[in-house]
Formats: C-alpha cells, structure tokens, sequence
C-alpha cells in the first residue's frame, strides 16, 4: 500500500544508491503484520461498541481485511506499472508509487470489491448471514466504511513511512558524497609529493638556517591549518585567501628558489569581501604543478582580484609552459583535475551557471595560462553597508 | 680503459631541480663517502644529460621529477648514448613519493632513495654503490666480458622501467596524421609513414615522398600508434616495422636501419637493439 523502496531498485539503478537495502518480502510481511494488528484492533472495537461475538466480528474483521491490503497492495503495484508504461521517467512510479488520484480510485474499487468478497468469505465461514436481517444494511454500510478508512489509512501511513525512508537515505547519501568530496579535496591539497619535498626542505634549513626555518614551518602550520578546516567553513575574507595563497607559495618558493617569483594583488577595498575558503588554491596549484613546475627556467604567478559590474574577478596567470603542455599533462594527474572540477562545482553553486571558471591562453609574450573565477560580488562580511549600486547583484 | 675506470677517486653527479635539496644531498655525500668528488649539480633533466655526458661520473643520483626531463629520462639518454667504450654510470634514483612505480625503481637502479634522505639510509646506499664500483674495478683485468654482462642486466632493467612507467595506450589508435602547413592540412594515413622522429616540441613525420611537422611531442604520439607496427628504437625515433629492409649491428651496441623507400639510415640505440636479433 505504499511507494516500495527495494522492489524498483532493480529497475531503477539510480533509486538502487540512495534507497535503504531492504527485501521486498521483508517490506511485503510488515505491511501484512500491520494489516493484521488493524484488522484485530478493528474487530475488537466494533464487538466493544457493538456488543456482538469478538470471534465473529475477528472472522469478518480479517476476511476483509486482508482482502482489502492485498486488493490496495496489488491495485498499488498494477497502477503503479501502468504509470510506468505511460510515463517511463516517472520517478515515483519507478519505486511503486502511482500517485495519490489514482491511488485513491485504487483504494475505493478495491475496498469494495474486497469487502463484498470479504463479506461473503466470512459469511461461509461463520454461517451467519445478513440476508434476512432486517439491520443487515446498516451493518454493511458500517463495515463498508471501516474498510474505507482503514484502508486509506494504512497506505497514509505506508506512503509517508517510505517517504520518510527515502528521504533519509537521500541524505546519508548526500553526506556520504560530501564526506567523499571533501576527503578528495584534502588528498589533491595534501599531495604526497609535494607534502615530502616540503619536508625534505624543511629539514634541510633546520640544519642550515634555524630562523628560515622556523618561517616555513609557520607558513606550512598556515597551509595545513587553513587545508583541514577550510572545507568546513563557508566563507572567510578574501584577505585571508590571499594570505592562505601566500603561505603555499612562500612554501613553493623555498622549494623552487629563483624559479619562482609570485605576485599577489588585493586592492584593499575587497579586503574584507567573503569568498570561499580555498576557492584559488586548486588553480594556484595547477599553474604551479603544470605551469611552473615543468618550465626548466621557472617563472612568475600572479593573482589579483577586482569587481567588474556586479562580479568580484579573481585571476591566477603564469607563465609557464603554457595550456596545450598543462593540458596533456592534467588529463594524467587524477588529482588536480579533481581540484579543477570541484571550483567549478563551488561556482555553479553560487552563480547557477557553469561561466565561472575560464581557463586560457595568457596570450601576451610571456605566454603561460590564465585562469579566472568570477562571482556574484559578496555582500561585505563587516556591518558597514555595501554601496547601493550593486545590492541588486548580490546573493542572499 | 678511459678515465672513469682508470680514476682513483670516484665521481658524482647530482641532478635535483631543488636548490636547498641539491645542496644538502652533497654536502651529506661529502660527509658520508670521503673521497668522493661531486662532479656537477645538475638542476634540470637536460643539464644532467649534458654533464653526465661530458664528464663521465661513476655515479648519478637522479631527482624522478624534475624540469624539462624527468630522472627516469636522464636515464635513458644516458644509457643510449653514453661512450662505448666506459661503463655506464651507477644510478641512484631520487624521489619524494612514488605510488606506484616504486618496486620498478627499485629494481632498475643500484639504489633507490626517498626523500627527505636519512644519514643511515644514505650510508648504507653508499656502502652499495662502493661495492658495486669495486667490483667493476676487479673486473677490469679480466676484460670486457665482465662489463658487457653487467651493460646487458642494466638495459634490460632500465628497459622493464620504462614500459612499467610507459603511459597506458590510448584507447583509439590514431589512423591518419592531420599536418598543417600555414592555412593547409595535410591529411597522412598512419600506414604510409615510414619514420617518426622527435624534433625539438615537435615530430617529424617521414612517408616515402615527403615529410611534415607535427605539433606534438613524441611522447603524447606513441600511446595512440599500434605497438605491433610502430616500434620505438630510440627515445626520439620511432619507426615502421614492414619498412624497416634490414638492421645492423655495430661494434657500439648500436644499430644501424636500411629503410625500405628512404635512402637515409636510422640508429636503433642499445636500449631497443634487441628488437634487431636473427630469428
């Protein structure tokens, strides 16, 4: 009498990862327990007010009864087929659920007809018939209406029962996701190769330079601090991802000496604009890994931010081996095409669209790549009111 | 014999792309192996290719990731066109963190060290690579034969190494090259093209009447040809096999290739100089 997780599981593969792993017998016995529990309280009831035989009122109680779940029950599954046939992308009806019209017109027919059978069931059973009874109409006409309700009832309480099971398993999955997502992030951040090269050198200067020393160690306290508990915050301040920003490269130009020489630009007025934490460090890495990295004589990398209309452009440039080059070599590398994927997920989230990130060719003489993020310009975090102009661009 | 078997003191060469790292990595080798003499410092993979070759170290240890050509790349080219006449260099590969290639490294190469290097460890790698160059010294005497053995064992395991590492192939094979020439594509069935050769960021492709530039590297091209017919005989050649008319051996370990409509000859170096053998 309800929508049926596991039973369409099978037919539908994307229901099959969100939906609780029961058997469809287990749900299939529950709802006939249940149908038993109604049918007794029933019984129970009417001989209490009625005054009549408890046994005769059981008989009669669970001949319709149970010929009315498995009339509601079929009639739901029946139904439920047909809206499929009708409309094969209907999710609900993928999991049994043909909707609440027809589901009631299941209900009233098959009530009915199982209470007519029913009736005559019972009456072959227990010999007592109505036929000559003077009351007999009235008798019908109540358990007619019991079994209505009773009916209309269970697969209430089935619907939302089920309902509530997916919803649940909806969100483990979402969680579960997320969980996933997040552990990915933190592995293509916390890469191996370059978390070992950094100690490498970190040891290095323990030895030779103490103060310099001390310095990297503050900035990798900064990174892997900022790493863990960046996923867990909505936004900070975009002088914070500047500063987040600084602390990696300082990391990077201890490691790459004169190969690397880095520029970070934050006009001061969109200092305290909130932005996702970590949004750039994907692409940061990127021209690093991709860009610089491979380059023998190394480069520059740049990042400024400024608001055009109503967005807030953030852009990471190097000059480095260039697109084409990083390209080849990103399909290969797992983890920052995952670093790629996932600002471009962060994006749509905040604009709706997939506009957000544009990478290309820096397209002046030094050549390398240009990557740019644009968002809907933030509401300051601090209290003083934005200028009016742009409040109509801005995201609740 | 030449210098590197004749010298007393043996020789290094570094090839880090890292400077604190490359610096350390000598001044612990000074510490841990007296006597030794660091030949070079090498900060990218071409310049420890040229260095190696004109200074001829006894040993090399090699950064795996580096600018311009990895370690394992330096480690090829070495061993293709490294003198006839010396032994090739011991190789010490060097590496921050390697999943999956580790075993392979390990295997290839006399030793192997993970970053950050550890005292004790780089003590014990030197004891193995000073055994390794005594050997070869006590060697000597008895001629080439001992030398030739040890050449055999190091190009069949640098071999293994880099089909281990060897991008897997790409899923379509490519069935006709697309040259252009300024406003004009020229389309090059894969079949008529009897050589590739790595030209500098680009790949000649050589048919039997003319030959074009492709933008692309050796390296992306080889995953999308057939490995059946296109063999690789030097790390920048790669050629067809129905066109190859006969091979060569060379006192050098290297072959020479007589082509079947082309009058140049190519060199298959000692590293594919098995694919050459009498059936």
């Amino acid at each position: 009498m309800a929508p049926f997780p596991a039973t369409r599981a099978a037919t539908w593969p994307e229901a099959g990862a969100v939906m609780p792993a029961t058997s469809p017998w287990r749900g299939f016995a529950t709802r006939g327990l249940a149908t038993v529990l109604a049918c007794t309280l029933i019984a129970a009831t009417i001989a209490g007010i009625g005054g009549g035989d408890l046994m005769v009122s059981l008989v009669y109680s669970f001949s319709i009864g149970l010929q009315c779940w498995l009339a509601v029950d079929g009639g739901r599954v029946l139904a439920a087929r047909a809206v499929r046939r009708w409309r094969p992308a209907d999710a609900a009806a993928l999991q049994g659920w043909p909707g609440w019209p027809l589901m009631t017109l299941v209900i009233a027919t098959g009530t009915s007809i199982a209470y007519a059978s029913g009736t005559a069931l019972a009456d072959a059973i227990t010999g007592v018939g109505h036929a000559g009874d003077g009351q007999a109409w009235r008798g019908y006409v109540l358990w007619l209406l019991v079994s209505i309700v009773a009916g209309a009832v269970i697969t209430g309480y089935h619907y939302a029962k089920a309902r509530l099971e997916l919803t649940r398993a909806e969100a483990e999955a979402a969680r579960r996701l997320a969980a996933e997502n997040q552990l990915r992030l933190l592995q293509s951040q916390l890469e191996p190769h370059m978390l070992f090269n950094t100690l490498a050198n970190l040891r290095v200067l323990i030895g030779a330079d103490a103060q310099r020393a001390q310095a990297m160690l503050d900035h990798l306290i900064a990174f892997l601090r900022a790493t863990l508990a960046g996923s867990r915050r909505d936004t900070h301040r975009l002088a914070d991802e500047f500063a987040r920003l600084h602390d990696y490269l300082a990391l990077m130009q201890v490691r790459m000496g004169a190969r690397l020489q880095t520029r970070l630009e934050l006009p001061p007025a969109l200092a305290e604009l909130p932005v996702p934490p970590l949004l750039l460090q994907p692409l940061v890495e990127n021209a690093i890994r991709h860009g610089l990295e491979p380059k023998v004589a190394g480069g520059r990398i740049e990042v400024h931010a400024r608001v055009t209309g109503g967005e807030l452009c953030l852009t990471v440039r190097d000059t480095g081996v260039g697109l084409g080059a990083a390209a080849s070599a990103r399909a290969a590398d797992a983890a920052s095409s995952f670093g790629l994927d996932n600002v471009r997920a962060r994006l749509h989230a905040l604009r709706g669209d997939d506009l957000g990130l544009r990478l290309r060719a820096a397209g002046d003489d030094e050549g390398g790549t240009l990557a740019e993020v644009c968002l809907p310009r933030p509401a300051p975090a601090a209290a003083s009111p934005a200028p009016a102009p742009t409040m109509e661009s801005q995201p609740k | 014999m030449t210098d590197a078997a004749t010298r007393s003191t043996p020789r290094a060469l570094i090839a880090e792309d890292e400077p604190l790292l490359a610096a350390a990595l000598q001044a612990e080798l000074v510490r841990a192996w007296p006597g030794l003499e660091i030949a070079a410092v090498a900060a990218d993979g071409d310049t420890a290719i040229a260095q190696a070759l004109a200074l001829e170290p006894d040993v090399c240890f090699l950064d795996i990731r580096m600018p311009g050509r990895s370690g394992l790349e330096v480690a090829q080219a070495l061993a293709e066109d490294w003198p006839h006449a010396s032994a090739l260099p011991l190789l010490v590969f060097v590496t921050a963190y390697d999943q999956y290639a580790l075993q392979a490294y390990e295997a290839a190469a006399v030793d192997y060290l993970v970053k950050p290097v550890q005292a004790p460890r780089l003590a014990a790698c030197v004891r193995r690579l000073r055994e390794r160059l005594d050997a070869r010294h006590g060697d000597a005497p008895a001629g080439r034969a001992g030398a030739g053995g040890e050449l055999d064992t190091t190009l069949a395991r640098l071999r293994e190494l880099l089909a281990a590492v060897a991008p897997a192939a790409a899923a379509a094979r490519l069935e006709v090259i697309q040259a252009q020439v300024g406003a004009m594509v020229h389309l090059v069935p894969v079949d008529q093209v009897i050589y590739f050769e790595a030209a500098d960021k680009y790949v000649r492709v050589v048919t039997a009447e003319r030959e074009h530039l492709i933008r692309m590297s050796l390296r992306e091209l080889l995953p999308q040809l057939d490995p059946q017919r296109f063999w690789q005989v030097h790390r920048g050649t790669v050629v067809q096999a129905r066109c190859v008319r006969s091979a060569r051996r060379e006192d050098s370990g290297k072959v020479t290739l007589h082509l079947a409509g082309r009058p140049e000859t190519l060199v298959a170096s000692r590293l594919y100089a098995h694919l050459f053998k009498g059936m």
